[in-house]
């Protein structure tokens, strides 16, 4: 460490004001108060002193990421070698997994973190931390096939018209993974969905009756039937209930298992990252909706076999879980008053259910759910707060 | 329960503004606050709803071909429809009259913020769009017309008060100087546009 110090020391003076590369200085302020505590204070306004700051923030929430990657890397793996039916160690499967994941991880840091730099540099201020969470969060929500220059494509457009135009982090309206998510949804729909983007089945010739499509597209041909990723098929639900918490199913990288994102979700919660009432209320939303398809569902439309999925079942698949933990709980996006957090997490449950299961254009919902609530919920801060007031203003005329 | 299906559907699925990009003006010049967002949706929400009837039935007992029978039956192969926008835009019109006269008696407040926007909803494209679609869709009762009005005018008042509570949310925000105001303002409503995509394609 003394010799990264050194170095940043000495080059410091080509950077500062007069120096051959002032205009660079954001991006050596970047790095070096990403390495070591910065030696200079806020100058002026009212402060808080605390431990937490943006960075470290940040930061929790990518350890809280960590064992959903981890998992992710090792289940990309697993799913390729079991389509092949090929014999492989736990190394092989890492290694492969590696092989996928880690470019995509690379491009979406380069290319945000790259976007953010030339901000800083025009507008001239500090580098912002929030791209550190969205370069996670971004590979972890896209199939482990998707074409890298597709991912850089998604992520300049997500920072810079969801994020950057809004002023940068802390501004945005919509959570900014999410948005590059869905730019790649509408724009590239063939990449994004289907049976053959979720497992990589190159070098090999597949097994008879491999299907690579997710639980969540079986669940409309099949309703609660599920096969598991090599055509046999489950012979109970608590059997592929199993599955899916623990994660061996085929999906986007980091979404797949329901016990890595309960770790993260600890995580955010222990720490006080995450507000455990959009968590909470989110899974409700979700339960209650998935409860009434069940009660209703056979009798309005037994043709829609989605709807007699079990409840329980309908909140480990796809990307429910991974959604109201990472991405609901965006503090930029979402509701800012505590029962309006109550409220809007229990919406994005609600939606994310009726969004699945009414629509047959989108097996998954919680993504569209998530951005419809995003869009909704300063209108909900709105009322909140506006009732707040009204309720004060007639204690004050009791009184 | 058809009448339901056609109110959920023009709220969220045939949103005047995120499907059709109708009624624009009004939304992006009156939702710099919520309360007069608030003010012009309403008012949205009452015209539509009383016109998109009343235009109904001018469609099928004056316009349409062969409306004309009940006064005689040698009307039979009459067809006014040529006239219908004239007609629609007449009664959008004096219907606006109403309301605008009812706001400044009730509401002077409110009438003093939303200022010309008020009587130009007589020429809100969101408005003769509804009588248009009503037209266009044929309706087969008064009552999913009525439904049909007022759901298209609630989409329209859900729109405007979230982009308004959107705009007085980032009213702080650092937005590069060339975007303030309307530029920024149109990046939100197609980024909102991306949210209410989630309904599209929904079959009711």
């Amino acid at each position: 460490m003394k010799f990264v110090e050194n170095l940043l020391d000495n080059v410091k003076p080509i950077f500062d004001k007069g120096g051959k590369l002032e205009k660079l200085y954001p991006m050596y302020d970047a790095l070096e108060t990403f390495a070591f505590v910065p030696d200079h204070t806020t100058k002026k306004g009212a402060h808080i002193r605390d431990s937490i700051d943006m960075k470290r923030t940040m930061f929790l929430v990518i350890v809280a990421l960590i064992p959903c990657l981890l998992f992710g890397i090792y289940n990309t793996g697993y799913q390729h070698y079991l389509a092949l039916q090929e014999e492989a160690s736990f190394i092989d499967m890492v290694l492969f997994g590696l092989w996928k994941a880690l470019p995509l991880i690379i491009v979406s840091y380069g290319v945000g973190l790259g976007v953010e730099f030339i901000f800083c540099i025009i507008k001239g201020h500090s580098i912002q931390e929030g791209f550190l969470v969205s370069g996670m969060l971004i590979p972890l929500i896209m199939p482990m096939d998707v074409p890298l220059w597709m991912v850089a494509i998604a992520t300049a457009f997500a920072v810079l018209i969801a994020k950057e135009v809004f002023g940068g982090t802390g501004m945005n309206i919509l959570n900014v993974a999410l948005t590059a998510r869905a730019f790649l949804f509408f724009a590239y729909p063939t990449m994004m969905s289907g049976n053959k983007v979720w497992v990589n089945a190159e070098g090999g010739t597949v097994v008879d009756g491999y299907t690579g499509e997710t639980l969540l597209s079986q669940a409309i041909t099949q309703g609660a039937n599920f096969y598991n990723t090599a055509g046999v098929q489950y012979a109970s639900v608590s059997e592929s209930f199993m599955d899916s918490f623990l994660g061996f199913i085929p999906g986007s990288i980091g979404e797949t298992s329901v016990l890595a994102i309960l770790i993260g979700a600890a995580i955010l919660l222990w720490t006080g990252v995450a507000s455990w009432r959009i968590i909470i209320s989110g899974i409700a939303g979700g339960a209650v909706m998935g409860l009434i398809f069940n009660l209703v569902g056979p009798e309005v439309a037994p043709e829609n076999l989605y709807l007699q999925v079990p409840w329980w079942h309908q909140l480990v698949i796809g990307g429910f879980m991974f959604g109201v933990v990472f991405m609901a709980t965006d503090p930029v996006s979402a509701a800012q008053t505590e029962k309006g957090k109550l409220i809007y997490g229990f919406l994005i449950g609600i939606a994310a259910m009726i969004i699945r299961i009414v629509n047959p254009a989108y097996p998954e919902g919680i993504m569209l759910a998530i951005l419809f609530m995003n869009v909704m919920a300063p209108t909900i801060d709105h009322y909140v707060i506006q009732g707040n007031i009204n309720k004060r203003l007639k204690r004050l005329k009791t009184a | 329960m058809e009448a339901v299906n056609i109110f959920v559907k023009s709220i969220f699925i045939d949103n005047m503004i995120f499907a059709y990009f109708l009624g624009m003006c009004s939304y992006l010049a009156v939702s710099k606050t919520v309360k007069t967002a608030v003010g012009l949706g309403a008012a949205v929400i009452f015209v539509l709803g009383i016109t998109v009837p009343i235009n109904y039935l001018l469609e099928n007992f004056v316009l349409k071909e062969g409306a004309l029978t009940w006064v005689d039956a040698s009307f039979a192969d009459v067809d006014l429809s040529f006239l219908s926008f004239i007609m629609f835009i007449a009664v959008i019109a004096s219907m606006v009259q109403l309301v605008e006269m009812i706001v400044e008696k009730f509401a002077p407040a409110l009438y003093g913020a939303l200022g010309i926007f008020l009587p130009l909803i007589a020429v809100n494209c969101s408005i003769l769009g509804g009588a248009l679609f009503m037209q266009e869709r044929q309706y087969t009762n008064i009552g999913d017309a009525t439904v049909f009005g007022l759901g298209s005018g609630v989409g329209w008042f859900l729109a405007i008060v979230a982009i308004a509570a959107i705009r007085e949310k980032i009213r702080y925000s650092n937005v590069p100087a060339p975007l303030r105001g309307l530029g920024i303002t149109f990046i939100i409503t197609g980024l909102m546009g991306l949210g209410f995509m989630a309904f599209m394609g929904i079959e009711l």
